[in-house]
């Protein structure tokens, strides 16, 4: 069972209280009526569903009950960020530091405590 | 006597505690705190069970809850049935029974033994092959018989009645496994003053300490060193300690589940639960998980008698017990000559260790042979004797020669240790072969974890303090931000430890490729070196082909034996390295985890909750036949005395449309909207037009999805100028709430708007019939129901009974019709004070199946019934319910698709079938020609179909194609016996005109 961080109410929560709610920054436009129909095409049915880091949306339905976005990663299934909805993707290339296995586990213990060696809590 | 192999002195039983039990109905005894394999050994058992295909006989290979062998059925009474239990995890209680399975008659003389000689055509993978013809024959005849021969013990039939407990844990640092690593990992986070919990799949901590005698740490010796440990621990307020508990499973985000045992080892359970399921997230992980031992491969290396050193000197160790009197050893490492020393200490004979290394040196083998024990180096077993129960080894060179025979009653193996990384695996760490101690290894870590011990590869004992401590140390230090010193300073003291390091993978000398003999690699599945090198031959490359070919480690115990020598073999066979043919994935659970467990407290009423409305009891005092709608439980219909279901509806029809009628409508969805933005958020959300929607009117309103679709629909009744009282569909009530907020919240956030569930908050009392007035007015108080005040589609608040309400005048019947909403708390009493005016009025209570019949009627759809998400507005015949001068709502878009607007699809209309008397089924197809060939072109389905009293026929709705432009057309329906022809009409059966709705 996931963690995940809500970003309203700023703390880390188990995956039970969530829903996923499909891909995020998918914008409905503000002259919908009007749209042509490949861009309705576009809007209603195509998803992108890569291998990798995907943007999509979330509930805390049984907490706070807003929707959110998030960065999760498909391969590993890590939540890579979470953040409110009509903020802005958060940038990638960021993520691909951070992505690999836990820093805690992957250096010896006395290596782990040198804080020179740079070891990431 | 009784328990003949029983040595005074050693292990560390009470010998007066006798426990009493039975195998296979003969009575023996054992001592409290034996395993019912320590026991049976005592007596002198070894043979327990019979293998999964060719039915050989078989002992006990291990000690633990790796046993691949000695799996047989314990049953506390005819409902506490549990099979395949491994007798080595089970601890004896007074009274236990226990049975062998997979045999017939006898555990002595077993029939299906016979498929041992037909072996040669039950090689691996011949239920492919062998039973392919006939096809049909497949599911009747082989598979049945196969099952029935093969296989291990017999499920129970009847219900489980014990209850499983489950809890949810947090802690900082959680270690599993309570050997020598994990107990020194776990004081050392201890001390630090995190939260730590410390598991152990035995019923005590001290794994390998517990028979390993050479070990001595801080002055004391192993054994007791724990004991020191774990009192130390228990006086800890921030430990949990808990055995008899195995971290089954691994996941993400060091989400670890823990099964522990709770009862399965008393005789009297009591009311405590069988078992409790630990849902842990820790912060940190230690894996102190240890290391397996192997069995050597050889010819008959699974008779009983047969089994690892490592065992046989737990047997003795701890509960005293001798597996034999005569015994060989037979090994390829140095741990197996410490359990020939300690069985020669206490009084046992060691026939002879046979060696398979030239020149086997070090501490253990000099002190065994200057006890006198007979070291054969370079030499290997070929053979054993017996056939319930080894008699004798057969020794030769390892370069061939003359062949030995020694007589012997039991034999210890030991190829090796393998460690176990299988929690480490599971957590998606990549393990990593070490090639100079052939093992594979904890690699790259996904996790916050750290594997320590003989689970890391890391051989002696204080290397495995050191380590353990200081991992312990560290991963609470990292939990708290702090650094720590590091490098297991304080650390346990080791004192004197045994080198268990050494061993082989693969199959051993005289059961190689050029031979046919029977050397197991698997024992639960039986597969023998043979299998796999045939399933390489075969064309079988990656492992995991070889793995399902030959089932491989795919038994109950996931191959914790077997694994790596069947990988050497088929490696050695595909010519390539062990790491290039590559390691199966190690799945969860870690062990068998029962049903119980995971189900745990979901069963029967707790498994989905059931919602009862206001008046429930009332219905249910009045003789309701109840439904099922969703969670719901519905009143369907009020059956008097003497009357069937359709006797009961016709009468509710006919009532509610002569006088009145009571329904309990209060499962409805009723979501408040309010805000100064209400009204502009439903015109969005809603087809219609809502801004010029008077307070104290009401609209019929249909929600869309974006692609046109109808999602939902209602009554809505606008409150005031900023609040709409919405009701949706009784199963859209989630989802319609979900679908509001997401485009509230989204979408549409600049609007200025609150929606409120209050689905439970209103019971819904509908009062329906030309009497309703009449009935409500002596009760409602404020509210003018004259026609001119309060006409069709209006709402008000006022009270009722004294309770406050809001009246909606509504109808879903097509009569004069009200819905009173009162707080759900009062919905019984107001139902009861209304149905005392109603029964002045010769009103009745009627059920769901009744209001269909009466919607039907008049045609009113019921969204998910009649439409099912591929229905716009247009084709249910709502058209008008579209705002067409609005600039957006959801699915306005959609509507404009070309396929939507394109002429020929779906249209709902009402169908009358040429006999009246007839009923059409819900979902039959509908057709233009029923004379045409088979596949006929099908032009729609049926949708509602219902007899009506009130018509005097049957009265159906349908979609169908261009079903608009049909009317008076005649369609036909058929059904397995015969064509029903109908003819197209409107969808309003009764009071086309509506007149009756206004009064």
């Amino acid at each position: 069972m996931l963690l995940i961080r809500c970003p309203y109410c700023e703390e880390e929560r188990p995956e039970l209280e969530f829903r996923h709610a499909g891909e995020a920054h998918v914008v409905r436009s503000s002259d919908m009526a009007e749209i042509s129909d490949e861009a309705f095409e576009q809007f209603f049915f195509i998803r992108s569903n890569p291998k990798g880091i995907v943007f999509e949306r979330w509930r805390h339905l049984h907490g706070c009950a807003r929707f959110f976005n998030a960065a999760r990663d498909t391969v590993s299934d890590r939540f890579l960020a979470t953040y409110k909805a009509g903020e802005p993707k958060p940038d990638v290339s960021k993520f691909a530091a951070d992505a690999g296995p836990a820093a805690y586990a992957n250096v010896p213990p006395a290596e782990l405590n040198d804080r020179e060696g740079g070891a990431k809590q | 006597m009784t328990q003949p192999f029983r040595i005074p002195g050693a292990g560390r039983l009470t010998p007066a505690k006798i426990a009493r039990f039975t195998f296979d109905g003969k009575a023996y005894t054992g001592l409290e705190g034996d395993t019912l394999a320590s026991a049976l050994l005592a007596n002198g058992v070894h043979l327990v069970g019979r293998s999964f295909k060719y039915h050989r006989p078989r002992g006990f290979l291990s000690a633990g809850a790796e046993e691949p062998n000695a799996l047989v059925e314990i049953s506390r009474d005819a409902t506490r049935r549990t099979p395949n239990v491994r007798a080595t995890v089970q601890e004896l209680y007074d009274g236990l029974a226990a049975q062998s399975q997979n045999r017939w008659p006898s555990l002595g003389f077993d029939v299906g033994a016979v498929n041992n000689l037909l072996s040669p055509f039950l090689s691996a993978g011949f239920y492919y092959k062998t039973f392919m013809w006939p096809k049909a024959a497949w599911k009747r005849l082989y598979e049945p018989n196969i099952r029935a021969a093969a296989g291990l013990g017999v499920a129970p039939e009847e219900a489980d009645p014990d209850h499983y407990a489950a809890r949810f844990a947090h802690c900082d640092v959680l270690v599993v496994g309570g050997g020598a690593a994990g107990l020194a990992a776990a004081l050392a986070a201890a001390e630090t003053g995190v939260r730590v919990i410390l598991c152990d799949e035995q019923p005590e901590f001290g794994g390998a300490l517990r028979y390993e005698s050479g070990a001595r740490i801080e002055g004391l010796d192993g054994y007791s060193w724990a004991r020191q440990a774990v009192e130390k621990l228990a006086a800890m307020d921030n430990v949990r300690l808990l055995t008899r508990t195995t971290a089954f499973g691994y996941y993400a985000q060091n989400f670890v589940g823990l099964t522990e045992r709770v009862t399965d080892h008393l005789a009297s359970p009591g009311k405590a639960p069988r078992e409790r399921l630990w849902q842990v997230r820790a912060a940190r992980v230690v894996l102190a998980t240890g290391a397996i031992e192997r069995h050597m491969v050889f010819a008959d290396n699974d008779r009983p008698g047969v089994m690892l050193a490592s065992a046989a000197r737990a047997f003795l160790n701890e509960y005293g017990v001798a597996v034999g009197r005569t015994i060989g050893v037979y090994t390829a490492n140095d741990s197996a000559y410490a359990a020939a020393i300690d069985l020669k200490k206490a009084g046992v004979d060691i026939a002879a260790i046979v060696d398979l290394r030239d020149d086997p040196s070090g501490p253990l083998v000099e002190q065994a042979r200057s006890l006198g024990i007979e070291v054969n180096p370079g030499r290997a077993v070929v053979g054993v004797g017996g056939r319930q129960r080894v008699s004798s080894m057969i020794v030769q060179p390892t370069g061939g020669g003359g062949k030995r025979t020694i007589p012997i009653d039991a034999l210890l193996v030991s190829a090796g240790w393998t460690p176990s990384v299988h929690l480490f695996s599971q957590s998606r760490g990549k393990v990593a072969f070490d090639a100079g101690s052939q093992r594979f290894l904890p690699g790259l870590y996904a996790q916050d974890c750290r594997s320590v011990g003989a689970c890391n590869g890391t051989d002696g004992l204080a290397e495995t303090l050191n380590e353990a401590f200081a991992a312990g140390e560290a991963a609470a230090k990292a939990t708290l931000g702090e650094t720590s010193a590091g490098g297991g300073g304080n650390a346990p003291k080791v004192d004197a430890s045994e080198d268990w390091a050494g061993g082989m993978l693969g199959s051993a000398p005289g059961a190689g490729a050029d031979t046919t003999v029977k050397a197991f690699v698997d024992f639960q599945n039986d597969v023998t070196a043979k299998d796999i090198r045939q399933a390489v031959r075969e064309g079988m490359r990656s492992i995991e082909h070889v793995k399902r070919f030959t089932t491989n480690g795919m038994a109950t115990d996931q191959g914790k034996t077997s694994n790596m020598h069947g990988l050497a073999i088929a490696a050695e066979t595909l010519g390539k390295e062990i790491p290039e043919v590559g390691l199966t994935t190690f799945r969860a659970p870690y062990t068998p985890v029962t049903f119980g467990a995971i189900v745990n407290h979901a069963r029967h009423e707790l498994f989905d909750p059931t919602r009862r409305t206001a008046t429930h009891g009332w219905a249910e005092a009045h003789g309701a036949v109840f439904e099922d709608v969703g969670q719901w439980k519905r009143a369907w219909y009020f059956p008097r005395p003497g009357e069937d279901m359709h006797a009961a509806v016709n009468r509710e029809c006919v009532t509610v449309r002569r006088s009145a009628g009571l329904f309990d409508a209060s499962t409805l969805g009723k979501i408040e909207v309010v805000g100064p933005d209400a009204a502009a958020f439903m015109e969005l959300i809603y087809t219609n037009p809502w801004q010029k929607l008077e307070p104290g009117r009401c609209r019929y309103g249909i929600m869309l999805r974006e692609d046109g679709f109808i999602y939902d629909d209602g009554v809505v009744g606008r409150l005031s100028d900023d609040r709409f009282h919405v009701t949706t569909t009784t199963g859209g009530a989630a989802r319609v709430m979900n679908h509001m907020e997401d485009y509230l919240q989204t979408e549409f956030p600049h609007l200025n708007v609150w929606l409120t569930s209050i689905s439970e908050q209103w019971a819904v009392i509908a009062v329906q019939g030309p009497k309703s007035r009449d009935i409500l007015a002596p009760l409602v108080e404020g509210i003018d129901l004259s026609d001119a005040a309060m006409p069709h589609m209006s709402v008000r608040e006022g009270s009722i009974c004294g309770v406050p309400t809001r009246l909606f005048r509504m109808s879903f019947t097509g009569e004069r019709g009200f819905e009173v909403n009162v707080p759900a708390d009062y919905g019984q009493a107001v139902w009861e004070a209304i149905w005392a005016e109603g029964e002045k009025h010769g009103a009745c209570a009627y059920g769901t199946e009744a209001m269909h019949v009466l919607r039907a009627e008049k045609g009113y759809i019921i969204v998910g019934q009649d439409t099912d998400g591929t229905v716009t507005p247009n084709d249910a015949g709502l058209d008008w319910a579209v705002g067409k001068k609005k600039t957006d709502f959801v699915g306005i878009r959609g509507l404009k698709r070309p396929d939507l607007l394109a002429p020929g699809r779906k249209q709902l209309v009402g169908l009358k079938t040429v006999d009246p008397k007839v009923v059409l089924e819900e979902g039959a197809q509908i057709v233009q020609d029923p004379n045409q060939p088979i596949p006929m072109k099908m032009i729609g389905h049926v949708t509602s179909s219902y007899w009506s009293e009130n018509c005097g026929r049957s009265i159906a709705m349908a979609v169908v194609a261009g079903g608009h432009g049909r009317l008076g057309e005649t369609l036909h329906v058929p059904m397995p016996d015969g064509s029903i022809a109908v003819e197209i009409v409107s969808a309003v059966f009764f009071d086309e005109t509506g007149e009756r709705l206004h009064g």
